[in-house]
Parts: structure tokens; C-alpha cells; sequence
């Protein structure tokens, strides 16, 4: 991967922010780096022209939130999911959008939405415990991956795209074999789960997951320290895991990637950046934060807190432009380099 | 026990007596004793037609009404769950409880509750006495008030059951000026009374042989120092050698291995079957506590979570009571001690409210499939039907056959069984 000119994390800096009517969840480049997609607390999908903002909205696709969005290789088809358990696939750059297709793919919420790396794929996971591949382009059903115990809060394709890894509030991290659907291995990542018997609940989940590049790495993220679950005390944790090591010891985390004094964060999605370094969105009660770790680090290198708590974060195929989704229904473009005078 | 509140609140932390454990360890001690209250062989066993029972779930730190009662899909605070149609045409619920769904024609939804109270503590006190707090005095919960109405004088068993969810079981501080007698018994997470297994150490005949000497020496003392006080103090022995005796009355495993199942084997499916079972067995009031709704940080995860558990279990008891004919003499009362906030705030959670919020009702004198009050469109505001808690008590005990309006005579002075300033809402009583 290249490193882009200019490229500096240390320079953060918003560059562009736009309004929505209801605080947003979700966000997604699309492939051709023309627009975010987002989802929101309500049930539309909002496109953003990244050159000027202009907000176009895609009605008719869901009954309720979109919490996931993805998109065909192209980046010809956007495609959406949320808590009404149906996939929609739009054209991208429709001037008045209609739903090209929408499917019931869940019972129950899906949070995650991934296309496999040559772009035929979909995947799902659902509140009914079940990962689903989907044919991308017409929506058919092709796989069902089942073993997990409760709900599904994330998917992701190893560059490979041969293997899928998903993982759920309990803390189980699978990887799947796509050929064949079956689970291949299964990856600690009980960290990232507790249980509070005074408050009686499960709390956490693997929010996040995230392959290196080169395959050679493998992230998981959410929250640890969970003294309050109820009320929003929890610290921003990654585990990361050597995918070179096929050993027993291989299924345990090499190394905790934490954030010290952030006390109220959750880390909602974690992307490689091109300099081998790690860049995971926290948003909590301690507001939203970009966290940047080396792989051989436990400790944050740098930080960059953004205006509002943020739930959803992707980076541009620019590598430089970050999309965040925020409560003060705002979506927000940082840019990881200085600032253009 | 203590519940884990999320605002830190420390209203639940409730002082229990051990009153149980000391009264079944102090049947083997020199001060015991009774009057022979239960000389006749237990009738409790034997369900009475006539005898109305009462059981209330409480979902401890505040249910959401959204997310169960009153849903609002597609407004600015109705969440991302939708609303499903139930059994009664028209009534809509979250999608959140289809089982529940479903038993809509035995319930009642009162959807217009405003109790302005959003501390955990005091809304808590208000909804299970019907009364705020004053300093000036302490009034009883409605298990205690229900247990002095409706328990027959001749049973033998306690009138008064709160199941908690973890704990060691012990006794209430729940009964205020009716005294120790009809204070709640806890069942800690849904087991039987503590200390009610006879020591092997001690034979039967040596044990029956020391309550008569406890007996004995206890109507001397009686004879002489007879008060309301003392009695309450005897009533207290007999009734922990009575549930030594009738054990099995508590002993959940006794039910069908089937009906485990069907009502969840978790610890509320479980505690859900041991109230039928109670109910049955003739006590007059079963209390049962789920937990946690203190949902200021993603409340839709754990709505999730704990209506999936509610809903199945509860559904469960509504039907197996109506197919046993026992709703018409038992009110279900579904109630927290608020609401929760309308807004949505910044980690998908939602925050104390309690100007309009619901309960749920079925059974005794309640209206089938029927709702009362409605909120506005983004549930902010009653719209129409407000009530709040000391309108809600009257109605309940009016709905178990009770006289609300009535005096119990405490010590030669009346006391109002529920606040005389407020009255039933005759729109929830049929």
C-alpha cells in the first residue's frame, strides 16, 4: 500500500461537515470516492456529494434505522441494511433513487454488511445469530454460516477472500472457510465481553473487525472495563492477533490495543492505514475520538478528538479523508494531513 | 440485595431482617412459641375460588414503554424497533414482545401513567404504596396491604411473597404499620424460605417435643403480656414450623419438566413458574422482580436482551392462568418505577421519565383487551387517561375485590388503606 502524499495522522483536521435531520449511525465511502453513504435514526439513506455536500435522500428501502452500508465493486450499487432485517440495493448516483431490489435477509437487526474482495459477494450478520452470503448481484442467497450463540455484531473478508471472520456480543471471534461454510477456527476474544450481575446483563461485543492488508493481522475491537454498563462506563479496546500463527496460541491476542483516560468509549470500527498503523473510531461518554496505534504498541501513539461522539468511521480510497457519523446529526470529514494554506 | 442501578441510586438497597432465618434457628431457643394458630390442618393447599390473589412484575430501573407498551416507529423518538398487531384488533405493541402479543385480550394497557417522579427510590415507593414519601411516616406496600385484605385468617402460609433475583432470601421491611406479620417472605432467587430444612441433628420427636415445651411456655408469657406486638412476634414461629412443613409449596422443580422449558430456563422463566405455582398453592401475593432496565446506555441492546426474556415467560404465566380459570381472581400488574425518556440521547440510550408512561393490567376486575389513555404522537406527553400511582393503587386492590376507600383499624385508629385524596379509575374496572 502507498503511503499518500502528505499523509499525517498528528494533522488531523475536520475540513467539511454536513447536516442531517436525525443523528446519524452509519457511513461509508464508495469505491469511486465520490460520496458518503449514511444510515441514520430513521429510515433513509442519505447520500452526500463530497464535492459539495449536496444531500440526496433514498427513501422507500427500509421501514426503520439503516445501520449498514456497503456497495457493488463498481461502486455502480449501494447497498443498505438495518434493524428491520432487509437488504436494499440501490443505484448509486441516482438522481431520484428507487430500491433496485430489497430482500429480507434477517430476522432481526443487521448491524454488518461486507463485499468480498472480488466483489461477488455479500455478507450479512443478524440479531438471529446467523452470518448469510449473499449473491451481489441479484440477491440470492449462496451461503449460511451458523455456530454463533448470539447476536452477530460484525463481519469481515480476509483480503484472501477465501476466509470470513465474524463476531458476536459474547466475545467469539470466528473465521470461515467461504468454499466450504464451515468454521475453521475460533479466536479468543472474551475481553471484549462481560457480564454485570449486579446489573444483570451482557454487555460489549466485538463491534469492530478488521484483516491487515497483507493478511497478516487480524483485529478485534469494542469496549472493556465495563464497571457501568447501563450507564455508559467502558473503555475503547482492540485485541490483535497474528493470523501467521496457526498454532493453539495463535487463537489468543498477541497484544491489548488500549486508550488510557478515555473512560467512556466503545471502538465502533477499525481500518488499516497505509503505513502498517491502526486507526480505530471510539465514541462514548467521553465523546468521539480517531485512535492511532503502531501494531507493536499497546499504547495509543495519538489521538484526535472530534467535535461530537461519533458511531460509524470509514477512510476514503484516498487514504487520506475520514468519514465519521455523528449523534449531532452531522456527518464530518477529517482529513489526516496538515492543513492546506 | 442490591441492584447495580446505572445512575448509582442506592433506593433499592433495602435493610432485610433476617426475620425467617432467626425465627426458624430460634425454635430450637427458650423464647418460643404460639398459640396454636395453625391448629387445623393447612387449607392454603386447597385453591379457593373465591380468593383473589395478586401478582405484580416489577421491571426494576424503569421499562421503557416504547420499547414494550406504547410503541412509536417512525417518529423522532420511537427507536428502530417496529410495532406488531396483538390479539385485540387495532392495539399495536413493540415488536419486541409476539408472544405477549398474542395474550393481548386477557390485558389491559393504561398508557396515560404520569407519576412526575424520576428518582429510581421515590417513584419505586410510589408505585408499590400508592403514596410519595413523607418523613412524617412510612405506608405499606401493596403485597402487605394485599396479604391484611385477602389472605384467609386460616392459612397457613405467608400472604406475602417477593421473589428477588439473587439474594439470600430473608424477611421484608415492607408492611409498616400492619406490622412484621404481613411483611414480605423473599424467596432469594426464587429458592425456598431459608432455614426451613429441620437440622438432621435433631430427631423429629425431639423437635416436635421442643416446640411443645416453646408452646407451653410462650401462652404463659402470652397470658400475661398479650399485645399485637407479641402476637405478630408468635405468628412469626408458627408460620416458619408451617413452612417447614409445607417446603414443597416452594419447590419450583416440582413442576413438570415440560413447563420449565416452555417458560425459559432462565432465572425469570423459573421465577415466572414458581408464581403460578404460588398462586396456586393459595398464597395472596406474589411479587416478581426483573432485571435490569436502568437503560441510559444503549437501551435498545438490552431491551433486546431482557424483553426476549420477559415476553416469553410472561406470556407464558398470562395464558397458563387464563386456561386454568384463574384470571378472574388474580390481577397481573406489569409496572417499574418510571418510564423512560422519549429522547434518544448520545449513546442509544434512554434516561428517567416519568411524566408518560405504562402499565400493563390483567385479570380480577380488569377490562379485557382493552387500553386506556394514549400519549402523543412522539410519547412526550398524556394526551388523554392520565392517571398516576395513587389512582393506579386504588384500582388495583379495587380490581382484587378490595374496598380501597376503607380503614384497616391499626392499634383502635383508622388508617386509610390508600390515599382518600385520590380514587380508583373506574374506566380500568369493569
Amino acid at each position: 500500500m502507498t503511503i499518500p502524499e502528505g499523509f499525517d495522522p498528528k494533522q488531523a483536521h475536520v475540513v467539511s461537515q454536513w447536516p442531517h435531520d436525525r443523528p446519524l449511525n452509519a457511513c461509508r465511502f464508495d469505491p469511486a470516492g465520490r460520496f458518503a453513504f449514511c444510515g441514520s435514526e430513521d429510515a433513509i439513506v442519505e447520500r452526500f456529494n463530497l464535492t459539495d455536500g449536496v444531500r440526496t435522500l433514498f427513501n422507500g428501502g427500509h421501514s426503520t434505522w439503516v445501520r449498514a452500508i456497503a456497495y457493488s465493486k463498481d461502486g455502480a450499487q449501494a447497498i443498505s441494511a438495518g434493524c428491520d432485517g432487509k437488504i436494499t440495493w440501490w443505484e448509486s448516483t441516482a438522481a431520484e433513487p428507487k430500491p433496485i431490489r430489497s430482500i429480507d435477509a434477517h430476522k432481526g437487526w443487521i448491524r454488518t454488511l461486507d463485499v468480498s474482495p472480488d466483489g461477488t459477494q455479500l455478507v450479512s450478520g443478524g440479531n438471529d445469530n446467523v452470518v448469510r452470503m449473499w449473491n451481489i448481484a441479484d440477491g440470492s442467497l449462496l451461503k449460511e454460516f451458523t455456530g454463533h450463540a448470539r447476536h452477530v455484531y460484525n463481519v469481515a473478508f480476509h483480503p484472501n477472500g477465501q476466509m470470513l471472520y465474524s463476531g458476536d456480543l459474547m466475545g467469539t471471534l470466528k473465521q470461515w472457510d467461504v468454499a466450504t461454510g464451515k468454521e475453521t477456527r475460533s479466536f479468543d476474544a472474551t475481553p471484549l465481553h462481560s457480564y454485570n450481575g449486579g446489573q444483570q446483563v451482557d454487555f460489549g461485543g466485538i463491534r469492530a473487525i478488521a484483516v491487515s492488508p497483507d493478511g497478516k493481522w487480524l483485529v478485534a475491537g469494542g469496549l472493556h472495563k465495563a464497571t457501568n454498563p447501563l450507564g455508559a462506563v467502558h473503555e475503547p479496546l482492540v485485541l490483535l492477533y497474528d493470523l501467521q500463527d496457526q498454532t493453539e496460541a495463535g487463537l489468543k491476542p498477541v497484544r491489548q490495543l488500549i486508550a488510557e483516560g478515555i473512560t467512556g468509549g466503545v471502538v465502533w470500527r477499525i481500518k488499516w492505514l497505509s503505513d502498517g498503523s491502526i486507526m480505530g473510531l471510539s465514541g462514548g461518554s467521553s465523546g468521539g475520538f480517531l485512535l492511532f496505534w503502531k501494531p507493536d504498541a499497546e499504547k495509543d501513539y495519538h489521538r484526535f478528538a472530534l467535535p461530537n461522539l461519533a458511531r460509524d468511521m470509514d477512510l476514503h480510497p484516498d487514504g487520506l479523508q475520514v468519514a465519521t457519523a455523528h449523534y449531532d446529526r452531522h456527518l464530518r470529514i477529517t482529513r489526516l494531513a496538515a492543513k492546506v494554506t | 440485595m442490591k441492584i447495580g442501578y446505572a445512575c448509582k441510586s442506592d433506593e433499592h438497597r433495602i435493610a432485610r431482617r433476617q426475620f425467617l432465618g432467626s425465627a426458624a434457628a430460634a425454635t430450637g431457643g427458650l423464647i418460643a412459641g404460639g398459640m396454636g394458630l395453625f391448629a387445623q390442618p393447612a387449607i392454603a393447599d386447597q385453591l379457593r375460588s373465591d380468593q383473589k390473589r395478586i401478582v405484580v412484575f416489577n421491571m426494576h430501573g424503569g421499562l421503557s414503554q416504547l420499547e414494550s407498551w406504547d410503541p412509536k416507529p417512525g417518529t423522532d423518538t420511537g427507536g428502530p424497533f417496529l410495532a406488531i398487531p396483538t390479539s385485540v384488533p387495532g392495539v399495536h405493541i413493540s415488536e419486541l414482545l409476539p408472544m405477549t402479543a398474542q395474550q393481548m385480550h386477557h390485558m389491559c394497557l393504561a398508557r396515560g401513567v404520569n407519576t412526575s417522579e424520576d428518582d429510581h427510590g421515590k417513584g419505586a415507593y410510589m408505585m408499590l404504596t400508592g403514596r410519595r414519601q413523607t418523613p412524617a411516616g412510612n405506608f405499606p406496600q401493596l403485597g402487605a396491604v394485599a396479604a391484611k385484605s385477602l389472605t384467609p385468617s386460616d392459612s397457613s402460609l405467608p400472604g406475602h411473597i417477593v421473589i428477588t433475583p439473587g439474594g439470600s432470601g430473608g424477611r421484608g421491611n415492607d408492611s409498616a404499620w400492619l406490622g412484621p406479620k404481613y411483611a414480605s417472605v423473599a424467596l432469594g432467587n426464587g429458592n425456598p424460605p431459608q432455614n426451613t430444612i429441620r437440622p438432621e441433628s435433631i430427631a423429629e420427636t425431639s423437635d416436635a417435643a421442643r416446640q411443645d415445651f416453646r408452646r407451653k411456655i410462650n401462652e404463659r408469657f402470652l397470658n400475661r403480656r398479650r399485645t399485637a406486638v407479641t402476637e405478630a412476634f408468635a405468628y412469626s414461629f408458627e408460620q416458619a414450623e408451617q413452612l417447614m412443613r409445607q417446603r414443597d409449596v416452594f419447590d419450583v422443580s416440582k413442576e413438570p419438566a415440560a413447563d420449565v422449558e416452555r417458560y425459559g430456563t432462565h432465572d425469570f422463566g423459573r421465577h415466572c413458574l414458581l408464581a403460578r405455582r404460588l398462586l396456586e398453592q393459595g398464597i395472596t401475593f406474589v411479587q416478581l422482580s426483573h432485571s435490569n432496565y436502568d437503560t441510559h446506555n444503549e437501551n435498545f441492546n438490552f431491551h433486546i436482551e431482557q424483553m426476549g426474556e420477559f415476553d416469553r415467560s410472561f406470556s407464558c404465566f398470562v395464558a397458563d392462568l387464563a386456561v386454568r380459570g384463574m384470571l378472574d381472581s388474580t390481577l397481573i400488574v406489569v409496572l417499574s418505577e418510571f418510564g423512560r425518556t422519549p429522547n434518544i440521547n448520545q449513546y442509544y440510550g434512554r434516561d428517567h421519565w416519568s411524566r408518560a408512561w405504562s402499565v400493563c393490567l390483567a385479570g380480577g376486575r380488569i377490562p379485557r383487551g382493552a387500553v386506556y389513555g394514549s400519549t402523543n404522537d412522539n410519547g412526550t406527553e398524556v394526551k388523554d387517561g392520565q392517571v398516576d400511582h395513587g389512582q393506579l393503587f386504588h384500582t388495583y386492590l379495587q380490581a382484587a375485590g378490595v374496598d380501597s376507600t376503607g380503614f384497616f383499624n391499626i392499634d383502635g385508629r383508622d388508617m386509610p388503606i390508600a390515599d382518600p385524596a385520590v380514587a380508583a379509575v373506574s374506566e380500568l374496572l369493569t
